[in-house]
């Protein structure tokens, strides 16, 4: 069983007891425990079900590279799922379930799954499951689906909180490590801005646990000093519990900081992800240990040699009392010691190398540990747990030629460079011969805005696996990151180390060598997504020889781990089916994140009602106040309606409207976009932007205007307005106004650099409120100033500018209803106030505020049309016969050489007209009009479509404008527009315009 | 994720602070032109793998439009440039030569 | 062709799967083939399927510079759809989608197309409008759609946040005969068709010239010799710019880098794809278990498969505003293509200034649902020398003339 030393345990603070639950079970472990480690203490050695067979699964690492113990970790609003056990810190109350498997993770129903591993192989589902077709989706998929998938969906609304950094830094370290604590330092001594970030919650990784000395000291007392002199320097962050989560390009990096997973109960957001710009990159990312490919390697019990070692050394935890170790390099006999020295037995080490291993291989016979050389797994027996170990000679097919009965299996089969940062940006990797791994090649790295490099590797992640090479590679490292930072390096040497030579590892990538097909079914390569040797090869054997297809076909290293473990051991089993060399079959292509991170994170603060910016007139407040119904419209949020008390959305339009027409009533218009253009050659510069002419137009006047893009197609419209001779202010559409901006940008600054014009978005500087109606005259009269706004002092078109009570104001008297209409514009400070003043100087003519319903209403019915509704990017104006907009005397504007196209010219186009319903009723938005027979391609053939439908409360009846083949011409005609339930409803086409045609009521 | 120098108020911009503008150098047809040719002006677009010359807006900055030389494959800005000139200057191209000896780009070389 | 069946895996499972073929052959070019098609994604591998299936042409090799299936076929969020609003391209998806319906039969390969439905969200008034007016053009396309409101929504996705303080779901453009595929499969089940009618896939041999005579296309150059040809076909995605440089002509396009991801797996909880284009993001539940989430495209050129990581950021935001539940849930893999916009976002399908040189390009981030469709199309084309009426709006001289297919209209972006 496994269970809690009595020794040991450097990570663990043995005087605080923790409580926690695994599927509804009380455990408790101590501070320092990660979850996995004390669910080992507590004898839970199994920990979930492999994703395809069911199969039981234990922890079969110790850190990130974990691919079994992931757990439902939570509840409600903290719930998560996948949550990996060997990366959570435990903490007192922590609940957590294990995942995949119904009803029990002991007794697991898709264990069938398990008994037809034979039918089940790589890519079986490609074959199979196509009779009947519906059968797929009905049937088949979701039992797929339902065996599928790991963890359960959340539930709950989230209720953490997340939030994003910035920092800008010359040298990123990534790993706090020997090696990256070393880097940083010498890094910081250069003076350069040094950020580490350490994944873990603790400094000196690795070398913590394995020991060695440097600068004559103990290896940990080494990294206390070390971490207390980078503490001390101004110059260098340090940062645990943060991982290095991906490099970008340029030097972009993401920090992922888990600030209180380990602390549910503290305050603050729950991760932090940080968005450093640096301008060097060193990853000092260290090196994972690989499994062994033998029968059974999967069984719970069967754990890489490293993280047995861990167990025992970090967390004072034995995974068994007897603990076979089998390996091809010297590292694992580290941990038969480490066992051994716990007081644990170790029955034997079986060394696949015929020659067996050095110095510590000594070192274990010393402690009176059997050795075998030569010798490796024929096959783990056992079900839910390891129960023992079937011995063969590595170089044979597996004849067995000794059982021993063990509770636990320590494997490694090497190390691989954790080389996935280096890789996110474009690193390349060479393949190391002797150490059977990739490694950066630091000749081909990635490299940034100037050309240059811009990531350094430091120690194992560079392929130094011996304490005193790395240490020495992460000092140069370091230099050189600060050196291509700009700034000196230090002279300081690297601290001195002594070497201690192992015996070369020797690559075993099927054990035995010559397994048969009985064995490679059941030799594990990718734990959670369950494929296996014989998958990898059956692959191959399909024609699936890239390693991509491979990847695919298999699923091999597509689980939450991403390969970590699983990746080297398929490339080389892919590349001896394929007989080519390992490095000619070439990699995967590295992503990030380095580990899952977060959405949460991603996503940082912006939520709910900080989603995305709000745009506010500096009147929004009282619409707020009034429970107005508010639609989008970009950002900002505009009233649609103000309903009352019991009143629907349809009710409140109609009644702002026949307030309007009968009376007056006011609108927010502050969000129409305002845009001065200034200079001498303003004139000039609008005439190329609009279709009119817009230079003739004198001070003191308004024209409306119209304007395309170099494509032809309408892109805004508004009223321009001269101030003055050199002066005039552009109103555009409410979304448009930062986008047209751009546009004269554009132009003035590309094109017509020499001409003299400045612009100002001048859009939030003013409140704009329309006073629309019979009685707006009235309305303004009452508040007084000193404006003639009399029909001849303020004629139709024209501005002012004056005091209309105490308020400097604008006026421009234009409409866009067809009534008598002011839109007033005052600095948006008294925008409120302004608002205030016509609401109470109104109140005797019942006046009210509209909505945008109510102004699109009022506008079809006068036949105006809306950007986005009569336009919608395929739309140009003499679609919509404005031809009278389109300026005949200019030579050029943006627009017109495109108008000139075949298809543009063409009198076929569809042509804006009205339509009244036969009955009276409203057409549906965006009906279309049918036209006889069917094109080429089986579909209705069409004849128009309606850009614009609305009940019009004016005329009681349904209004729509639209778009009719040859429309202008067919005055009086009755088309059928279709509806979706395959209906129609006939319509007259008629003009436009449906009420009050003269323009008698704005002209009073 | 690039980062950018403006060349109007030098500031290093983030991508997040720049919006893409298109290709750079485009000659503008206007009515009179032949098909072909404002088809091209509009629509035809280099697209190329490598040296490429682009325009760029410090949008959420100083608002200026400016040209770079950027290569589409490594990344690599050679550099940037006012909007206001017909073509990368020398010393851009220099820099480009220095790195791919023999690079055209229209009618830059 | 040895066919799949449960038999099949019965039998083979009984000798340890040892019996299995090759799924395509892996041959040394010839040195002519009557049809060359450049590139071997699902685009490719389909043109030169239904050149052999409905035309009869099979002396055909497929060019492929990497592995097949290794651009965007490979790599895109696998949704299938055909609610188009214009017409053409309405006719043009929906023939794709109804091909996929019977694609695994056809192939022989289950390409595991699972109609379970698309929605595609109105959260503003104006999108509102434009999904119906979709549905109303799609009622005469012979496209099945339908405009919901927000309760049938929330029936058909219980994760979604209907009532989002910013963007308030108003309904949706429901497509129930939508779905998704497995895109891996749709290339393998075509390439392994394609091998069994006699045409050669030639992985890892890179185009490196087109080689002409008198306007016309004799022949291709390429990293494993010259091969000659009939007629060309360039199918090559992210790539087709390098392609027609090659070739002599320029195209109204350019390759800009499109990213997607995924979460960790997790048991089913969403049935159907949901897209909401006003905040940007759309996301399904693959059969695995894992969220796919897409969102925009970057801005500039580009051809490093790696994007910009705030686009990433903007559709994660928007995926957590819309399904609060994505939050609690952890981002497993982000990845990037290069995919090909024209200046209309409507792809090409049509002749080049090269008599016998045909081209299928320009799919923007929609190629993968149209595979079926396009490749018939293209087929019809390289055939028959002419555009048939499933591409005879897609040629390039819609740009001169400026009668262009645009997508846009119905709000929101083309996916």
């Amino acid at each position: 069983m496994s269970t809690r030393l009595a020794q040991g345990g450097r990570l663990l603070n043995k005087g605080k007891q923790l409580h926690f639950s695994f599927n509804g079970k009380q455990f408790t472990g101590y501070e320092g425990d990660t979850l996995a480690s004390a669910l080992l203490a507590n004898d839970q050695l199994m920990m979930g079900r492999s994703f395809k067979y069911h199969r039981p699964r234990g922890p079969v690492a110790s850190g990130a590279e974990e691919p079994n113990a992931l757990v439902n970790l939570g509840k409600g609003g903290n719930f998560e799922p996948n949550q990996r056990a060997t990366t959570t810190e435990l903490f007192n109350g922590l609940t957590c379930e294990s995942q995949n498997h119904w009803p029990s993770l002991e007794f697991d129903v898709g264990a069938v799954n398990n008994y037809m591993t034979r039918f089940f192989p790589a890519g079986f589902y490609y074959k199979t499951f196509m009779f009947p077709r519906a059968a797929w989706k009905h049937v088949f998929e979701p039992i797929v689906r339902q065996s599928a998938g790991l963890g359960k969906a959340p539930k709950d609304r989230d209720a953490d909180t997340y939030e994003h950094f910035y920092a800008y830094v010359d040298v990123v370290v990534m790993g706090g490590g020997v090696a990256g604590l070393q880097a940083a330092k010498a890094a910081g001594l250069s003076g350069a801005k040094v950020l580490l970030m350490e994944q873990t919650a603790h400094w000196g990784g690795r070398s913590m646990v394995d020991g060695g000395e440097v600068d004559g000291q103990p290896v940990a007392d080494y990294v206390d000093a070390l971490v207390a002199e980078l503490e001390a320097m101004e110059n260098v962050t340090l940062r645990n519990r943060m991982m290095g989560a991906g490099v970008y390009d340029h030097g972009y990096v993401l920090g992922y900081e888990r600030v209180r997973d380990h602390a549910p109960l503290e305050s603050g957001p729950r991760h932090r992800l940080w968005r450093i710009r640096a301008k060097q990159i060193v990853t000092a990312t260290g090196a994972i240990e690989r499994p062994l490919s033998f029968a059974g390697n999967d069984i719970p019990g069967v754990m890489l040699a490293s993280a047995i070692r861990d167990y025992v050394v970090d967390y004072g935890v034995s995974v068994g009392d007897r603990t076979v170790v089998v390996t091809n390099n010297d590292d694992a006999y580290r941990t038969a010691i480490a066992i051994k020295q716990a007081g644990l037995e170790v029955p034997v080490i079986l060394d696949a190398r015929a020659g067996g291993g050095g110095a510590l291989a000594d070192e274990a016979r010393a402690l009176g540990i059997r050795v075998e050389n030569g010798k490796g797994i024929a096959k783990v027996k056992g079900g839910k747990r390891v129960t023992g170990v079937a011995i063969c000679a590595q170089a044979g097919e597996g004849a067995v030629l000794e059982e021993i009965k063990c509770d636990a299996v320590a494997m490694s089969g090497g190390w691989s460079p954790v080389v996935h940062l280096w890789s996110h940006c474009g690193g390349k990797l060479t393949w190391d011969e002797a150490q059977a791994h990739f490694r950066p090649d630091p000749s081909r790295a990635p490299t940034s805005h100037d050309g240059e490099a811009f990531v350094t590797v430091a120690g194992s992640a560079n392929g130094y696996l011996d304490l005193a090479l790395g240490v020495k590679d992460a000092h140069d490292a370091g230099k050189a990151a600060a050196k291509a930072a700009g700034f000196t390096a230090t002279r300081k040497a690297a601290p001195k180390a002594a070497e201690a030579p192992e015996a070369a590892m020797e690559p075993v990538w099927l054990m035995p060598q010559g397994a048969g097909p009985e064995l490679r079914i059941k030799a594990w390569l990718d734990y959670q997504n369950d494929v296996k040797v014989s998958d990898v090869r059956l692959a191959a054997q399909e024609g699936y020889e890239s390693v991509e297809h491979t990847k695919r076909y298999t699923t091999l290293g597509m689980a939450s781990d991403q390969g970590k473990l699983s990746n080297i051991n398929g490339l080389a089993t892919l590349a001896g089916q394929l007989n080519a060399p390992i490095p000619s079959v070439g990699t995967t292509t590295f992503r990030p994140p380095y580990t899952p991170i977060s959405m949460g994170s991603i996503a940082g603060e912006a939520r709910g009602d900080v989603f995305q910016p709000l745009r506010r007139t500096p009147i929004h407040a009282w619409h707020d106040e009034q429970k107005a119904f508010f639609e989008p419209v970009g950002h900002w949020r505009r009233p649609y309606c103000y309903p009352r008390t019991g009143e629907s959305h349809g009710e409140a339009v109609k009644r702002e409207i026949l307030q309007t027409r009968n009376s007056v009533s006011m609108l927010d218009a502050s969000t129409l976009g305002k845009i001065i253009v200034k200079g001498p050659d303003a004139g000039k510069f609008l005439d190329m932007l609009y279709t009119n002419m817009m230079s003739t137009l004198k001070p003191g006047r308004c024209r409306y205007g119209l304007m395309c893009n170099e494509n032809g197609f309408l892109i805004d419209d508004g009223v321009v307005a001269r101030i003055d001779e050199d002066t005039f202010l552009c109103h555009t559409t409410t979304g448009g106004a930062e986008r047209i901006h751009g546009w004269m940008e554009d132009w003035l600054q590309c094109e017509w650099w020499d001409w003299k014009v400045f612009t100002a978005n001048v859009t939030e500087q003013y409140a704009q409120i329309a006073i629309v109606g019979p009685n707006a005259r009235k309305v303004l009269e009452k508040l007084g100033g000193d404006m003639d706004i009399s029909k001849e002092g303020l004629t139709f078109m024209g501005w002012k500018d004056g005091k209309i009570g105490d308020f400097d104001a604008r006026a421009y008297r234009i409409s866009f209803s067809g009534e008598l209409s002011y839109e007033i514009a005052v600095p948006a400070s008294q925008g409120r106030a302004f608002w205030d003043a016509i609401l109470e100087a109104g109140e005797e003519f019942g006046i009210m505020p509209y909505g945008t319903e109510a102004l699109h209403v009022m506008r079809a019915e006068k036949g105006f049309i809306m950007i986005g509704d009569e336009t919608d990017g395929t739309v140009i104006p003499q679609d919509l016969n404005m031809q009278w907009a389109i300026s005949k005397k200019k030579e050029d504007f943006l627009g017109k050489r495109a108008q000139e196209r075949p298809h543009m010219a063409s009198p076929e186009r569809w042509k804006l007209v009205g339509l009244e319903t036969l009955d009276g009723s409203v057409i549906p938005d965006g009906a279309y009009a049918i036209a006889e027979g069917e094109n080429a391609n089986g579909q209705r053939n069409t004849q128009g479509r309606v850009t614009s439908t609305y009940y019009s409360p004016t005329l009681d009846r349904g209004i729509a404008m639209a778009l009719v083949h040859h429309g202008t011409d067919r005055m009086g005609e009755v088309i059928e527009l279709n509806k979706v339930d395959g209906s129609t409803v006939k319509a007259k086409i008629v003009d436009p315009i449906f009420f009050d045609k003269d323009g008698e009521k704005q002209n009073v | 994720m690039l980062t950018l120098q403006c060349p109007y108020c030098g500031v290093w911009a983030e991508e997040t602070e720049l919006h893409a503008e298109g290709e750079a150098h485009l000659k503008r047809f206007g009515p009179g032109s032949e098909d072909e040719a404002f088809e091209g002006y509009l629509f035809m677009r280099e697209n190329p793998k490598g040296v490429h010359f682009e325009r760029w807006r410090h949008s959420n900055g100083c608002g200026k439009f400016f040209h770079a030389a950027r290569s589409t494959t490594t990344l690599e800005v050679f550099g940037t440039y006012s909007a206001q000139t017909l073509e990368p200057p020398q010393e851009i191209k220099d820099k480009i030569s220095a790195k791919y000896p023999g690079w055209s780009w229209r009618e830059f070389a | 062709m040895r066919r799949y069946s449960a038999f099949a895996i019965a039998r083979e499972a009984a000798r340890y799967h040892t019996g299995w073929e090759r799924a395509w052959r892996s041959p040394e070019p010839k040195k002519k083939y009557d049809v060359i098609i450049v590139g071997a994604g699902g685009h490719g591998l389909a043109t030169a399927y239904y050149l052999g299936k409905n035309h009869g042409i099979t002396n055909v090799a497929i060019i492929e510079k990497g592995w097949l299936g290794g651009g965007n076929t490979g790599r895109n969020t696998t949704i299938i759809r055909s609610n188009y609003l214009q017409d053409p391209s309405a006719a043009l998806y929906e023939k794709a989608r109804s091909l996929y319906e019977t694609m695994s039969q056809d192939l022989n390969y289950n390409v595991m197309f699972s109609p379970r439905g698309v929605i595609m969200l109105a959260q503003t008034q104006h999108e509102v409008r434009g999904y119906q007016r979709t549905a109303h053009a799609n009622a005469l396309q012979g496209v099945q759609t339908e405009f919901i409101g927000p309760e049938r929504v929330k029936e058909l996705v219980p994760i979604i946040n209907i009532d989002g303080p910013r963007y308030p779901v108003l309904g949706g453009l429901w497509q129930a005969r939508g779905g998704t595929g497995r895109h891996d499969a749709v290339a393998w089940g075509y390439a392994r068709a394609c091998s069994d009618m006699g045409m050669d896939i030639i992985q890892k041999c890179e185009v490196i010239g087109v080689r002409q005579e008198s306007g016309k296309v004799k022949g291709v150059d390429t990293t494993k010799g010259p091969i000659d040809c009939d007629k060309l076909g360039l199918v090559v995605a992210g790539n087709s710019g390098d392609l027609a440089n090659m070739a002599g002509f320029r195209l109204p396009m350019e390759s800009v880098a499109l990213q997607a991801l995924v979460s960790e797996p997790i048991k089913p909880c969403m049935d159907v794809v949901v897209m909401a284009n006003t905040v940007h993001g759309y996301m399904s539940q693959s059969d695995k278990g894992e969220m796919v989430i897409g969102g925009g495209t970057d801005g500039f050129n580009n051809y490093t498969q790696r994007g910009s990581f705030h686009h990433v950021e903007e559709t994660v935001r928007a995926l957590c505003e819309t399904f609060p539940i994505v939050s609690r849930l952890k981002m497993l893999r982000q990845w990037g293509g290069i995919v090909d916009v024209t200046g209309d976002r409507s792809p090409v399908i049509g002749k080049t200034p090269l008599g016998n040189c045909f081209i299928n390009a320009g799919w923007g981030t929609g190629g993968f649902k149209a595979i079926p469709g396009g490749g018939w199309a293209t087929a019809d084309l390289i055939a028959k020398g002419e555009p048939g009426p499933l591409c005879a709006e897609f040629g390039m001289e819609r740009f001169i003339e400026g009668r262009f297919i645009d997508e846009s209209v119905a709000a929101g972006v083309a996916h």
